[in-house]
C-alpha cells in the first residue's frame, strides 16, 4: 500500500494505529460518542415517545377548546398544515330510563375519534375489552360500565337522551380525551354525532364544551400551535398534554430530567476518560516530537500535525460511535415497544450531529493542554532522555479546554442549575481528592516504615508520583462516585419517585358532599369496612382584589393567569399543614392563630398572579367580602392525586360561609360496587373515578424507570472506560519498573504484592473520597433538581471503598498482567 | 581565528554551565574551534568530558551559558528555536547514542519521516535504497523492537544520511556496534564524506573510527585540550 498521495499527519496517524498505541485513546472517544449519541437518539425518541404516549390520554396532540363552534379557518388552517382533525362536543345532560335518571358526561364525536390513542370496548360489562374500529353506529351509543347498575340497564337496552333514544351498544373501557381535572360529571355517554341534531340538546346557552382535536406532523403541530394562539379570543383556549394533566406534566419533566442527567454523566465521564488517553497517548510521543523539532520542524507545525491527527480520529471515532449510538438506540427501542410508538418518525440528523460536535469539542477540550505542552518539548531530548513531559499547556489552554467542557456539560444539561449542580460537583469533587490525595500521600509516607515492604514499596511509589498518583486518584474517585451514583442512588432516586405515587394512591374523590352528610358518610365507610378519609372544607369565592385593588383577567397577559382570575376559587381551612405540603416563604400558623385572617397560597398561583408575602386578597364569598392576608407560601405536590387546595386559612375564619367537603381515597378494583352503593345513597355527591388515570400514570412511570435504566447503561460504560483509562495512565511505567526489579532480583510475587497494595490504596481511598461525594450528589439531586425526599442510603459507605479497593486492584492486575509475565528483556525492548 | 564563510561549523569561546546543588558547573570551558565543509572531524575525550555536550551546542539543541556557534556563517543563537530548528532542518542530519528509533514505525518508515516532514518527492525510494546500502532491505518492514541493537543503529545511520545533509553529527555512531559492523557504517560514512562533500563531526571512543578522520579534537573535563591533524 503506498501513502504517498496522502497527507502527512494521516500517515502518521495510519502508522500508530498500526502499532496499537491508539487504540484505547480511540476507544475512549468511541465510547463518548456513542454514549453520547445514543443518549441523544433514545432521550429524543423517549421524549418524543412520551409526548405521544401523554398524547394518546389527549386524544390528539393538540386540542382546541370553544363555548361555540369552532371557526372555520382553524381546520383549514390545519389541513393546511397537512394536519388531521376531528371536532367532538360535550356537555353535561341527564340520562333517562324509566324512572331512573343519572347526571352523564355526553361526548358526540365524528368518524376519525380519535386521532391518538385508542377506545377501548367491551361487548358486555366484565366482558373482553378489545380496540374499538370506529365509532359508535347512528343510533347507539357506547357506555361507561358504571351507568348501567345506576339506570338500571344492560346492554342492548336504550337510554334517553333528550329527545332522543339510543341504543346501548358496547361498553367504554378506556378513551382518552377523558377530560381535565375535577370537571368530570358522571359516565361518559360517547354518541355518533349525526345523532346530536335529533336529542335537541344542542341550545343556545347550553353548557356546551366544542373540542377541536389536531394531530399530526410534530413540526406542522408547533407551527399550528403558533398560528392560534395569536388568534385565541374570549372563549377559546389551547390545551396540550403538558397544560392539560399535571400530574403527566410532572411524570414527563421527572422523565426529562432523569434522561438529562444520563446522558450528562456521560459526557462528564467520557471526558475524564479522554483526558486520560489522551495524556497518556501524547506522554507516548514526547520522542517523537523532540525527533521532529531535531530535524527543523517548528512549534506550530507539530501542533498542527498532531492537531490534524486528533481531528482525523475524532471524525472517524465519531462516526463510528454515532453508527454504534444507532444500533444501541434501536435495540433499545425494540425493547421498549410500548413506550416507543411505532409511528414514530425514525431518529432524525440532529442527534447524529450533535454527537459528533460534541465529540470533537470534547477531543479538543481533552487533548489541548498536554498537546501544547508537548510541542514545546525540548529537542535536546534527543540526546538526554530524562528530561520528561514540558509543564502542562499553561493557563490559557486549561481555561479554553475548561470552557470547553463546561459549555458541554451545560449543554447537554439544558438546564443551567441542572448543568451547575454537576459541574460544581465535579470541580469541587476534585479539588478535594486532590487536596485530601496530598495528605493521603503525605500522612502515609510518614506511616510508611510501619508497613511491610511490599506495602513500603508500593507506597513508595504513590508517592514517586505525587502528580500522577493525585491525577489518577482523582479520576478513579470520580469513574467510581459515577458507578455509585448509577448503581445505588439511580435506584433510591426511582424508588422515592414511585413512592410519591403508591399503589395505594388516591383514585376516588367525592366532591359536593353537603356538612350534614359527613357523619352519615364515615358510617358508610365503617358499614363497607374502609377507613374513613379525611373530609376536607371548601367554600367557593372569587379573588376580587389585591391590595385593596380591583383585579380582572384584562390586568394580566398569561392565559393561565386570566382563567385562574376568572374562575371560582376553592378555599379551605386547616390547623394543620397537610404532610405532602412544604412551606417554601413565610410559616403555617399557630394554634392560638386561629380566627385571624391569614391566607395560604401556593406557591405557582402566588407567582403566576404576582402575588407576594404580606399582601391582602379579598375575596367574594357568595357576596360577602373578607380580606385575609398572605402569610405563608406552599409548595403542592400536584402529583399525588391528593386533594389540595391553592387558598388555605386557619380553621374560624370561612366557618360562616356555605360550605361544601371534598375527599380522595383510594379504592382496590375487588371493592368498585361499593362506589355504586355510595352514589345511591348520597344521589347529591358527585364521585369521580380516576382509577384509570393514577394506572396510566403508574405504568407511564414504570416505563419511564426502564427508559432510565437502559440510558444509565451507557453511562455506565462509560464509568468503566475511566476507570481502565485511569488504571492505564501509569501502565508503562509499571511495567518498566518492574522489569527493572525483576533485573535487580524481585520476585515475581513480591512485584504483585507492592503492586496490590498500590492499587489497593489508591482504590479504597478513592472509593472512600467517591462516597462522599455520591451521598452529596444523591441529597441535591433529591433536593434541588427532582423534588424527591432524600433517602440517606449507608450501603454507599460500605460499597464505595470496598468495591473501590478490590475493583481497581483487580483492573490493575489485569492491566499490567501482560508486562509482568514476560521476561525483563522484553519490557526493556518495549519500553522504548 | 577568523570567521571564515568557507567554514560550515564554528565554534567560538563556548562555555556551558549547569547548577549543581547551588553552586554552578561548568561543563564546557571556552571552547573554539572551525571545521571546514568536507571535513571529517572526531571528537574525542573520557566519558564525562563534555562531547555530547558540544555536539548538542553545535547543533542548536541547547543553548550556551556563553560563546556562539556559526553554521554556514550564521550565528545559531541569534535565531529562535523555530528558526534553529528550521536550519537544522535544512542542513543537519543526526545519529544519536541513543538509537532514537520511533517504536511505533518500521525500519522503512524510521528512514522517511524526516524526508516527509520536508514534503520531500521520493522519500520512499530514497529511503529503500538507503536502507539497501546498510544491508537492511530485507528487514525494512519490521519495527525497531525486532531489530537488534546493530540494525538499529544502521536504521538510525540511513535516516540521518536520509536527506542529503551538508552537515553530519554523530554521537558514538559505532558505539555499541562489534568491529566489523561498526567498520560497514563507518565505510559509508566516509564514503558519503567522498562523494557528497558531506561534513561529518563524530564522537567516537573508537581508537580506528577516529583514525580515519582527518582531525581529532581532544575535550578534557570540558576544556579542548588539542586540535590535531592526522
Ligand atoms: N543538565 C545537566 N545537569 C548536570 N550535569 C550535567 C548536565 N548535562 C551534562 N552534565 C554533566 O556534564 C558532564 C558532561 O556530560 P556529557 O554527556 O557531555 O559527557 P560525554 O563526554 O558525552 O560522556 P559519555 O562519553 O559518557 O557520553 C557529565 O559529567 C554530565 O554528568
Ligand atoms: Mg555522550
Amino acid at each position: 500500500m503506498s501513502l504517498n498521495g496522502f497527507p502527512l499527519a494521516a500517515k502518521l496517524l495510519l502508522r500508530d494505529w498500526r502499532s496499537g498505541e491508539l487504540r484505547v485513546l480511540a476507544a475512549a472517544l468511541v465510547i463518548a460518542v456513542a454514549s453520547m449519541a445514543t443518549v441523544g437518539f433514545f432521550a429524543d425518541r423517549v421524549e418524543r415517545g412520551l409526548t405521544v404516549e401523554a398524547n394518546r390520554l389527549l386524544g390528539a396532540d393538540l386540542v382546541g377548546v370553544f363555548d361555540r363552534p369552532p371557526p372555520l379557518s382553524w381546520s383549514q388552517e390545519a389541513h393546511r398544515l397537512g394536519l388531521r382533525t376531528n371536532a367532538t362536543v360535550r356537555f353535561p345532560s341527564m340520562a333517562v330510563h324509566g324512572e331512573r335518571s343519572l347526571l352523564v358526561d355526553v361526548k358526540a364525536v365524528d368518524p376519525g375519534y380519535p386521532l391518538r390513542g385508542a377506545l377501548l370496548l367491551a361487548p358486555a360489562p366484565g366482558g373482553a375489552a378489545d380496540v374499538a374500529r370506529g365509532i359508535p353506529k347512528p343510533g347507539t351509543v357506547w357506555v361507561e360500565e358504571r351507568l348501567l347498575p345506576r339506570l338500571g340497564i344492560g346492554v342492548g337496552d336504550a337510554v334517553g337522551l333528550g329527545e332522543a333514544r339510543l341504543k346501548v351498544a358496547g361498553i367504554l373501557v378506556r378513551e382518552p380525551d377523558s377530560g381535565t381535572g375535577l370537571s368530570f360529571l358522571g359516565p361518559r355517554i360517547l354518541l355518533n354525532a349525526a345523532d346530536l341534531p335529533a336529542t335537541g340538546l344542542i341550545q343556545e346557552g347550553s353548557r356546551i364544551q366544542y373540542r377541536l382535536l389536531v394531530a399530526g406532523p410534530i413540526g406542522a403541530v408547533e407551527r399550528f400551535r403558533d398560528w392560534a394562539s395569536a388568534l385565541l379570543a374570549a372563549g377559546q383556549r389551547i390545551e396540550d398534554i403538558r397544560e392539560a394533566r399535571p400530574e403527566i406534566r410532572g411524570a414527563l419533566e421527572r422523565a426529562e430530567r432523569f434522561l438529562g442527567l444520563a446522558s450528562l454523566v456521560a459526557v462528564a465521564l467520557a471526558g475524564v476518560a479522554l483526558a486520560l488517553a489522551a495524556r497518556r497517548h501524547l506522554q507516548r510521543h514526547l520522542d517523537a516530537c523532540a525527533l521532529l523539532r531535531c530535524w527543523g520542524a517548528s512549534q506550530s507545525r507539530i501542533l498542527g500535525l498532531f492537531a490534524q491527527q486528533f481531528l482525523l480520529l475524532g471524525l472517524v471515532a465519531g462516526l463510528l460511535g454515532v453508527l454504534l449510538g444507532l444500533a444501541g438506540q434501536q435495540a433499545l427501542g425494540l425493547l421498549l415497544r410500548e413506550l416507543i410508538a411505532t409511528d414514530l418518525p425514525a431518529p432524525g440528523p440532529l442527534p447524529a450531529l450533535q454527537g459528533m460536535t460534541m465529540g470533537l469539542v470534547l477531543l479538543l477540550a481533552c487533548v489541548l493542554p498536554p498537546l501544547i505542552a508537548l510541542s514545546k518539548v525540548s529537542p535536546l531530548r534527543v540526546l538526554r532522555r530524562e528530561l520528561g513531559f514540558p509543564g502542562m499547556g499553561g493557563v490559557a489552554a486549561y481555561g479554553l479546554a475548561g470552557a470547553c467542557m463546561a459549555g458541554l456539560i451545560l449543554w447537554e444539561a439544558q438546564d443551567a442549575s441542572v448543568g451547575g449542580w454537576v459541574l460544581g460537583g465535579m470541580a469541587g469533587l476534585l479539588a478535594a481528592v486532590s487536596g485530601l490525595g496530598w495528605l493521603f500521600l503525605r500522612l502515609t509516607g510518614r506511616l510508611a516504615a510501619e508497613f511491610p515492604l511490599p506495602w513500603r514499596f508500593g507506597l513508595a511509589n504513590l508517592r514517586r508520583r505525587a502528580l500522577g498518583s493525585v491525577i489518577q486518584m482523582a479520576a478513579l474517585a470520580l469513574g467510581i462516585m459515577a458507578l455509585l451514583l448509577l448503581t445505588l442512588v439511580r435506584g433510591d432516586l426511582l424508588a422515592s419517585w414511585k413512592g410519591t405515587l403508591p399503589a395505594d394512591a388516591p383514585n376516588q374523590f367525592l366532591v359536593s358532599i353537603q356538612a350534614d352528610q359527613l357523619q352519615p358518610l364515615r358510617a358508610f365507610f365503617a358499614g363497607n369496612g374502609l377507613a374513613a378519609p379525611v373530609f376536607h372544607p371548601m367554600v367557593r369565592g372569587r379573588l376580587v382584589a389585591i391590595n385593596q385593588r380591583p383585579v380582572s383577567s384584562a390586568d394580566y397577559a398569561d392565559d393561565r393567569a386570566k382563567r385562574l382570575v376568572d374562575r371560582e376559587f376553592n378555599l379551605s381551612w386547616s390547623r394543620q399543614l397537610q404532610d405532602d405540603n412544604r412551606i417554601v416563604a413565610g410559616r403555617w400558623w399557630k394554634p392560638e392563630e386561629a380566627d385571624r385572617r391569614l391566607l395560604s397560597l401556593e406557591e405557582g398561583i402566588a407567582q403566576t398572579l404576582g402575588i407576594r408575602m404580606g399582601d391582602s386578597l379579598t375575596y367574594d364569598l357568595a357576596g360577602t367580602r373578607i380580606e385575609l392576608k398572605v402569610s405563608n407560601l406552599r409548595q403542592v405536590d400536584w402529583d399525588s392525586f391528593r386533594v389540595n387546595f391553592f387558598a388555605m386559612t386557619p380553621p374560624g375564619v370561612l366557618e360562616g360561609f356555605p360550605v361544601s367537603y371534598v375527599t380522595s381515597f383510594h379504592l382496590s378494583r375487588a371493592a368498585a360496587g361499593v362506589m355504586d352503593r355510595l352514589v345511591r345513597d348520597f344521589p347529591n355527591v358527585l364521585a369521580i373515578d380516576v382509577a384509570a388515570t393514577v394506572a396510566r400514570v403508574q405504568e407511564i412511570m414504570d416505563q419511564v424507570a426502564r427508559a432510565v435504566e437502559f440510558v444509565f447503561l451507557f453511562t455506565l460504560l462509560a464509568g468503566v472506560a475511566v476507570l481502565y483509562a485511569a488504571v492505564g495512565a501509569t501502565r508503562d511505567e509499571r511495567v518498566y519498573e518492574a522489569a527493572v526489579l525483576r533485573t535487580l532480583g524481585a520476585s515475581a510475587r513480591q512485584l504483585r504484592a507492592a503492586q496490590f497494595a498500590e492499587f489497593f490504596a489508591i482504590g479504597m481511598f478513592a472509593g472512600m473520597l467517591a462516597a462522599v461525594g455520591a451521598s452529596v450528589t444523591a441529597y441535591v439531586l433529591s433536593s434541588q433538581v427532582f423534588h424527591l425526599p432524600f433517602r440517606f442510603n449507608p450501603w454507599l459507605w460500605v460499597t464505595g471503598p470496598l468495591a473501590g479497593g478490590a475493583g481497581v486492584a483487580a483492573a490493575g492486575w489485569l492491566a499490567t498482567r501482560g508486562g509482568m509475565r514476560h521476561p525483563p528483556l522484553w519490557a526493556f525492548r518495549n519500553a522504548a | 581565528m577568523s570567521e571564515n564563510s568557507a567554514c560550515i561549523v564554528q565554534a567560538i569561546g563556548l562555555s556551558k554551565q549547569v547548577p549543581s546543588g547551588g553552586q554552578s558547573l561548568a561543563i564546557l570551558r571556552n571552547v573554539g574551534f572551525a571545521v571546514g565543509a568536507g571535513e571529517a572531524v572526531a571528537i574525542v575525550g573520557a566519558s564525562g568530558s563534555g562531547k555530547t555536550t558540544l555536539l548538542g551546542l553545535l547543533a542548536g539543541l541547547d543553548t550556551p551559558s556563553s560563546g556562539r556557534v556559526l553554521i554556514q556563517g550564521a550565528d545559531l543563537f541569534a535565531l529562535d528555536e523555530d528558526a534553529r530548528a528550521a536550519l537544522r532542518g535544512r542542513l543537519v542530519g543526526f545519529v544519536f547514542q541513543s538509537f532514537q528509533l520511533l517504536p511505533a514505525l518500521t525500519a522503512l518508515e524510521n528512514v522517511m519521516l524526516p524526508m516527509e516532514l520536508v514534503g520531500a518527492r521520493h522519500a520512499r525510494d530514497a529511503a529503500l535504497s538507503l536502507l539497501a546500502r546498510v544491508g537492511l532491505a530485507d528487514r525494512m518492514h519490521h519495527y525497531p523492537k525486532q531489530l537488534s541493537g546493530g540494525e538499529q543503529q544502521r536504521v538510525a545511520i540511513a535516516r540521518a544520511f536520509a536527506g542529503n545533509p551538508a552537515l553530519l553529527l554523530a554521537d558514538e555512531p559505532t558505539g555499541n556496534l562489534d568491529p566489523e559492523t561498526g567498520e560497514s557504517i563507518a565505510d559509508l560514512m566516509f564514503q558519503l564524506n567522498r562523494e557528497q562533500r558531506t561534513t561529518l563531526l563524530l564522537v567516537t571512543h573508537d581508537e580506528a573510527l577516529s583514525q580515519r578522520c582527518h582531525r581529532r579534537l581532544r575535550l578534557h573535563g570540558g576544556v579542548l585540550l588539542a586540535d590535531e591533524r592526522i
